[in-house]
């Protein structure tokens, strides 16, 4: 073992016999399997981690747990990097690679630090201040304040490890293996209830790990190795150890975040980094502890100044001192047992300073006089001296009436100073889940009150802090939260825990130690923000009185630690500013998660494809083969065109549009939502969601139908074929095949009921083909197996069921392009084969496949209407889709279209564009008469399609404009100042090929 | 995340279901009868009751039902789910 100056010989729950090397700032030390980096560090001297957030102040360890404000560190490199962990719940392991934060260019030196000499011109409120005053002055500062703010950095590449999810349920979920836990887990367990057990540790036991007093006469260490293995040898029971309820939901669900991976050093192919549990949990047992609470004096935030609690974790769990020279400062008499810690540890205690005037009780006292440890009652640490370290501390007589300090100060020399100001009921996810909470005066701290779910608290999370007292009120959480799920309660003895002190004292709650007379200094509340007890009352002063907007000006409680061993301070420090209470003043709210989360965790496996996957169609295979490149339509990849060599991607797309017109093209329409509509009401059905009329089709023929909000706009249009009687098959648009289906699904379900009709969504059954152009007839009849497709037999708008080299197909004969048309769509199963017959069958018309970049040009050549014309804002008159409307009945929407503003008169219609100096008509761009005349321009209308028309040999495009049929000749601009084209077009007719519809009747 | 019982298939996580609004309007009926505030107030008019609030859900994850849901607004909890042609009372305080 490598020298660690500051570990104790013998003792801890470190395994001696396996030290672990790692490195801090590049520097290489050892440490011990069962350290965490912070006990690690303190082993070898190491007081100086980091540096503070605003003013760049030097900071050392100061707890050790989730509560640590100033040693935060960017753990491992590259593309693994992480910041802000603290190195007091980080698990060391071999090879670990740590690194400070806040600095530059070094952790000693550090120009930051300039912040802290230049504090009277960084008051509270600052950057707020920059925003309003002077005007500009933010943008000014702001290069420099981003440069030198925020904590940390992250990582700047991909996150290569892995992490999941999973899914948990259980009777009683207990958050917490201290004493408390413990018992709750045995009680709920011996009760018969299935069990989970979560601890964000890596060891149970809890406080107990620091003050490993007898249970049941056994070592504490002990009795927790007996109760995790009855926990362990029960049926339904999981314990989650590093695993941490960060997240308190609606009805009982507990997040969980569990580290897998992260303390072995490596990461393991087969295993994920971290877990998210999502846990429902029928009861919920809260045993979250207790946090302790800083004391606020002059300079309390150099290095040296720590929790007493903490200080005796290091000595009595990893074998730690963490100074030679000590003086505790303490209100309350747990901080006692730091005492005999710091003794035991081969530390002296230079004096033990109460501010109470009477003392702690009198068992205390008799084991510090047997100790011969001097004690100064009724006194405080008024000030911290010292540099990269605390050197010494100066007290003087206190009066808590008043808050007056009198006497002579006198400076005692130390190199550690132990603060205890009480604790803190770690309430935070029982805040979380909406209970209330309740200001306990004796303890001075906030505990849970009202619950609003399935859920208790147990032990100090609740303010109960005698050993006894813990184990009893575990049991009883455990055996209640049993019986609350329908079991009965066990019978058992209670565990007896021994107490370290018999008679104790109560604790006076001091939130503020007064600055000596003429003296100045800081006394920080919130180590991780900077603020001070001063920064406080200048926010007050400025008019910041609530709690919440105290927080967000002053920053306090804000950052990783979210105030957890300063908020309770604030709060009382503003009570007594503004002369309230503390519970007037009330607490922040606590919000999800209580410690950070990485984002890759909560991911878990749902990124890249898992997170939005790609839908391909059967045919995509080949398309890929045939040169396609894609486009994506909502999850889909459909071809957009395929690129033959030499060519440019508009050569590809005008030669496939041009393709369709002289002779057949085949484009792949599989990704079209489809809906079979079956039951004796279904053309009743469609009736009413369409604003169509459908009883009086025919069975084997096809209409296009247009589909209404209740508000009157479109919400979606398609074909739709009775292929039977009582047997419809709708097509939607691609990307509204799911809106589409829900809609449909309302009204069947909710509005409509007593109608008989079943809805089935078909999209992944069915796959189809777009045969168009000329030939498309010529083409079909070589591909089908003998069917009959004359004019007279399957004329425009009919349905037809036959097969394809003997795949069953549905042939429509229905038109995009505005061609001869049909479509073939085929179970998927059979759709690539159909495709290839298609194309085999078509090799001798050069049938050209085409994608959707042909198929958009070919649309508004003939004036059909897509997404960017059915934009949620317009109605069927827009388009002349009136003439298609039933006249009698109800529709979803009918009632709607009878608004003034709905009706023809009163809105823009639909027209063609056509360029008159043949630049490309902005898309997105405002119809004006003259795009120079003074603003602001009234807007005659807007594109909504554009293109150039290979087959036109033209720019040509689609809009909305006001009196369409009134501007004859006119001359209009099509205006785009944000890309500033303002281009010349006269009105046509929107329907720029075939306006006779002459040549898919043909 | 809430907890949600659906009438067909029993209590399932929220992240199967899609919010469907408020289930206490009902269509008029009678086009032809209808006055044109009445159709209003139905197409636009919502209640945004602090409490209790009857609406439609969609087990959209799940069997593709529609059903009612009584959820309270202030505190998430849901005292009661059914299905459409259940009466789960008023929805508003
Ligand atoms: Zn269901």
């Amino acid at each position: 073992m490598s020298r660690q100056p500051y570990r104790i010989t013998a003792g801890g729950l470190v395994d001696r016999e396996r030290p672990l090397r790692f490195t801090f700032d590049g520097r290489k030390f050892t440490g011990l399997a069962g350290d965490t980096l912070a006990s690690a560090l303190l082993a070898n001297g190491v007081r100086l981690v980091g540096r503070s957030f605003k003013y760049h102040r030097r900071r050392g360890i100061f707890s050790d747990g989730v509560e640590e404000p100033n040693a935060l560190v960017r753990l491992r490199r590259g593309e693994r990097a992480e910041p802000n962990l603290r190195a007091t719940s980080v698990e060391l392991f071999e090879g670990l690679e740590a690194r400070s934060q806040n600095h530059w260019p070094s952790l000693e030196f550090d120009l930051g630090a300039i912040n802290n000499l230049a504090s009277r011109f960084m008051p509270t409120g600052f950057y707020y201040k920059t925003f309003t005053w002077p005007a500009g002055a933010w943008m000014f500062y702001e290069r420099f304040i981003r440069k030198t703010t925020g904590l940390g950095r992250a990582a700047e590449h991909h996150d290569p490890d892995r992490y999941e999810k999973r899914y948990a349920h259980c009777e009683v979920l207990v958050v917490g293996a201290g004493p408390a836990g413990l018992a709750a887990a045995l009680a709920a367990v011996r009760s018969g209830a299935r069990v989970i057990l979560v601890e964000s540790d890596f060891r149970l036991g809890g406080s107990l790990l620091r003050d490993p007093r007898p249970i049941d006469d056994e070592f504490a260490p002990e009795w927790v190795s007996g109760v995790e293995a009855e926990l362990k040898s029960a049926p339904n029971t999981r314990i989650l150890k590093r695993a941490t309820a960060f997240g308190y939901y609606d009805a009982n669900l507990v997040a969980v975040a569990q580290r897998i991976t992260d303390h072995e050093g490596k990461s393991e192919r087969f295993l994920s980094r971290q877990r998210i549990w999502w846990v429902r949990a029928r009861q919920v047992v809260l045993a979250t502890g207790a946090i302790e609470r800083p004391l606020v004096f002059a300079e309390n935030d150099l290095p040296g100044v720590m929790l007493a609690s903490a200080v005796r974790s290091y000595a009595v769990r990893y074998g730690v001192r963490c100074g030679k020279r000590a003086v505790v400062f303490a209100n309350n008499d747990d901080a006692y047992a730091t005492v005999a810690a710091v003794l035991e540890a081969g530390g002296s205690v230079e004096a033990v300073v109460d501010p109470r005037a009477g003392g702690p009780g009198d068992s205390v006292r008799r084991q510090i006089n047997a100790l011969g440890v001097r004690m100064l009652e009724g006194y405080a640490v008024v000030r911290a001296e010292g540099g990269d370290s605390i050197r010494s501390a100066t007290v003087m007589r206190f009066t808590r009436e008043g808050s007056i300090l009198t006497g002579e100060p006198e400076r005692i020399d130390c190199d550690l100073l132990c603060v205890s100001g009480g604790f803190n009921p770690t309430v935070h996810l029982f805040s979380q889940s909406q209970g209330k909470l309740r200001f306990d005066q004796v303890s001075a701290c906030f505990v849970p009150d009202v619950s609003r779910q399935a859920e208790r608290s147990a032990g100090a999370a609740r303010g109960c802090f005698g050993l006894q007292e813990v184990l009893s009120d575990g049991v009883e959480a455990g055996r209640a939260a049993a019986e609350d799920c329908g079991l009965t309660r066990a019978r058992f003895r209670v565990p007896e825990g021994t107490e370290e002190f018999t008679q104790t004292a109560a604790m006076l709650p001091l939130w503020a130690v007064p600055l000596p007379q003429g003296q100045r200094g800081k006394r920080f509340v919130d180590l991780q923000n900077d603020v001070t007890a001063d920064d406080i009352a200048l926010a007050v002063r400025e008019g910041y009185r609530s709690v919440e907007h105290l927080k967000r000006y002053t920053t306090l409680g804000m950052g990783t630690d979210q105030g957890r061993t300063s908020n309770v301070n604030g709060l009382a420090i503003l009570a007594s500013i503004v002369g309230s209470e503390i519970p007037a003043v009330g607490t922040t709210t606590f919000r999800p998660p209580f410690t950070p989360v990485t984002l890759g965790a909560l991911g878990g496996r749902e990124v890249g494809q898992e997170f939005a996957p790609v839908r391909r169609t059967p045919m995509h295979a080949w398309h890929e083969r045939a040169g396609a490149r894609f486009v994506t339509a909502g999850l889909w990849l459909r071809p957009q065109y395929y690129a033959h060599s030499g060519e440019s991607m508009m050569d590809a797309v005008y030669r496939e549009a041009r393709a369709v017109r002289r002779g057949v093209g085949i484009v792949d329409v599989s990704t079209l939502g489809k809906i079979e509509i079956q039951g004796r009401d279904a053309a009743e059905f469609l009736e009413r969601v369409y604003i169509n009329r459908w009883k009086n089709l025919k069975v084997g023929r096809c209409r296009y139908g247009i589909m209404l909000r209740e508000d009157g706009f479109i919400l979606d249009d398609g074909t739709t074929t009775r292929v039977a009687e009582n047997t419809f098959y709708m097509t939607t648009t691609t990307t509204n095949a799911g809106p589409v289906m829900a809609h449909l699904e309302y009204y069947a379900q909710t509005i409509w009921p007593q109608l008989h009709v079943h809805l089935t969504s078909v999209s992944d059954q069915w796959a189809g083909a777009a045969v168009a152009g000329p030939k498309s007839r010529d083409l079909l009849a070589l591909a089908c197996d003998g069917a009959d497709l004359r004019n007279e037999s399957l004329p425009f708008m009919g349905y037809l069921e036959t097969t394809v080299a003997d795949a069953p197909v549905r042939i429509f004969r229905m038109t995009f392009s505005g061609e001869l048309a049909y479509e073939v769509h085929t179970p998927s199963n059979f759709a690539l084969h159909v495709w290839k017959r298609l194309l085999d069958a078509g090799r001798e018309f050069e049938v050209t496949p085409y994608g959707t970049e042909a198929m958009s040009i070919l649309r508004i050549e003939k004036g059909h209407v897509v997404a960017a014309e059915l934009d949620g804002r317009t109605v069927p008159s827009d388009f002349g889709f009136d003439a298609l409307q039933r006249k009698e009945g109800d529709f979803i929407g009918r009632r709607s279209l009878e608004r003034p503003g709905l009706k023809k008169s009163a809105r823009r219609g639909f027209v063609g564009l056509v360029s008159e100096d043949g630049r490309h008509i902005p898309r997105g761009a405002q119809l004006v008469w003259n795009p120079n005349a003074d603003r602001p321009l009234h807007t005659l209308g807007h594109v909504t399609s554009t293109c150039y028309s290979p087959n036109l040999e033209k720019e040509i495009a689609l809009a909305l404009l006001e009196d369409p049929e009134g501007h004859g000749d006119e001359l209009l601009y099509a205006s785009s100042p944000l890309t500033n084209e303002h281009v010349p077009v006269k009105v046509t007719h929107p329907v720029f090929i075939d306006p006779q519809g002459k040549l898919p009747r043909g | 995340m809430l907890l949600i019982e659906c009438p067909y298939c029993g209590a399932r996580a929220q992240i199967e279901f899609t919010y469907g609004g408020d289930a206490t309007l009902s269509r008029p009926g009678d086009l032809s009868a209808v006055e044109t505030k009445e159709w209003l107030d139905f197409v636009y008019l919502r209640e945004n009751p602090r409490g209790p609030h009857i609406e439609w859900w969609h087990h959209s994850a799940g069997c593709r039902r529609w059903f009612k849901v009584r959820r309270d607004t202030l505190s998430h909890e849901i005292s009661a789910t059914g299905t459409p042609d259940s009466n789960l009372g008023s929805g508003s305080v």
